[in-house]
């Protein structure tokens, strides 16, 4: 499909093709969220800041929704004082749609200190939205101090453990994963023991054709370990989605749209709709760090990886899956 | 009171070559609680500076987040030695260390921020 506008960058992690030497760059900062649609049981996303680009039949599909991440209520730095301002515009998008999202799914960092007036900004902002239900997942920032308590008080009903759950659209599994609590020092994000063994039963009794979206803050997917920008345990957590054949992950944390496809699995990353962060090693980081990088690679069987990241809107994906 | 613990542990540090310590052991120990001096850890573009740091018996050190996004500090031992509430920027965190020891701790919001403080 389209090759237009798209800004690749290609990574080898065998040889560790970022440039650590690179000023800081930080992407074109769309803002805003992603349409996803699920056409054939398979979800292409789309940037709601480039929809007036994208065909009406392209919009079509068994099932819509729509992506928000990192709301980040209650900064107030450069290079953004209003982050109100924006998430409204995000909400003016999705209401702007020609045809409504069945729902949306928020993936994290609500809030920026996990302040209850925070989130109650975002409530208020995003019951203005047409689409009525969101679901949720917490990002780190919405889980400080309390462990979690208060957002669970909040989005966490229904759900199972630490916040995870699952529901059903028109024939599409969701699967909502939480790797954001007792994170461990010089670690990555993490799912932890009980939450896998309650999504390997979760989808156990699936049939193969399923279509499977997970959704979770911090990419499953080994973005930037460096940066800290993956989840040690997602091999365990992708294994066990190994025998669907369209899987799709929605994940944040990142403040930018990163895509990539590893056999069965496509992962997505979303941008933020308050700030903007700098590509992978093109900042100053924390420092060296040794992180196993090819954990999903071994899991998937994948020798490259490619980064596929569009200037303005996601890539979309072109490949059918069997 | 656990003396012969400190004094082991500054006989340690002197074999390896860490911290150069007078014959006055017990003496020096003493002082530096009485002194109750202070240090600094800066926390900039998501890391602790300095990342180590040693110090004497009754050293506060106080952290301060000069990044534009939350940090904590947190020690990685269990039951925790010391956990700070989110600093937002330029918020600070002081903690006394009463006890000679080594604390690993990091920031549980972004775990590969870590750093140590060696009290001797």
């Amino acid at each position: 499909m389209s090759e237009k506008k798209k800004d690749e960058l290609l990574h080898d992690h065998n040889h560790d093709g970022i440039d650590r030497r690179g000023f800081l760059k930080c992407m074109a900062w769309a803002g805003t969220g992603a349409f996803c649609v699920i056409k054939g049981g398979v979800l292409n996303s789309y940037s709601l800041s480039r929809m007036s680009e994208i065909s009406t039949a392209d919009m079509m599909g068994e099932l819509s929704f729509v992506q928000i991440s990192d709301s980040h209520m209650g900064f107030n730095k450069p290079a953004n004082p209003d982050v109100v301002g924006t998430l409204k515009a995000a909400v003016d998008k999705v209401n702007g749609l020609s045809a409504t999202p069945e729902f949306m799914l928020h993936t994290g960092d609500i809030s920026h200190l996990s302040k209850p007036e925070e989130f109650d900004t975002v409530d208020q902002i995003l019951k203005s939205a047409k689409p009525k239900d969101v679901f949720y997942v917490p990002g780190e920032h919405d889980v400080l101090n309390d462990d979690g308590k208060q957002f669970l008080e909040r989005y966490g009903k229904g759900s199972k453990g630490g916040g995870w759950y699952s529901f059903d659209k028109k024939g599409v599994h969701f699967v909502g994963l939480v790797n954001v609590m007792n994170l461990k020092a010089g670690g990555l994000g993490t799912l932890g023991h009980e939450q896998l063994e309650w999504l390997e039963d979760d989808v156990k009794h699936l049939k193969h054709s399923t279509p499977i979206v997970v959704f979770a803050h911090i990419p499953l997917w080994s973005v930037y370990p460096e940066w800290g920008w993956g989840t040690e345990d997602s091999a365990q957590a992708l294994a066990y989605l190994k025998k669907f054949g369209s899987v799709t992950v929605l994940n944040g944390h990142i403040h930018q749209t990163m895509q990539k496809v590893e056999g069965n699995v496509t992962f997505h990353t979303a941008a933020s709709t308050a700030f903007p962060q700098p590509q992978p090693g093109k900042a100053d980081s924390p420092g060296p760090m040794k992180v196993p990088a090819e954990q999903l690679r071994s899991v998937l069987g994948i020798t490259d990886v490619n980064y596929v990241q569009g200037q303005h809107a996601l890539a979309v994906v072109d490949s059918s899956l069997a | 009171m656990r003396r012969s613990v400190s004094i082991a542990g500054l006989a340690a540090a002197l074999v390896l070559g860490i911290g150069v310590w007078d014959t006055g052991q017990k003496g020096s120990v003493t002082s530096a609680q009485e002194k109750m001096s202070t240090m600094e850890v800066k926390i900039d573009n998501f890391s602790f500076g300095p990342v180590a740091l040693t110090v004497p018996v009754g050293t506060t050190i106080t952290w301060t987040n000069r990044d534009d996004i939350p940090h904590t500090v947190v020690s990685t031992d269990d039951p925790k030695t010391f956990k700070s509430k989110v600093l937002d920027t330029d918020d600070k965190f002081s903690f006394t260390f009463s006890k000679a020891g080594t604390y690993p701790y990091f920031c549980s919001i972004h775990p590969k921020m870590t750093g140590k403080v060696i009290v001797q």
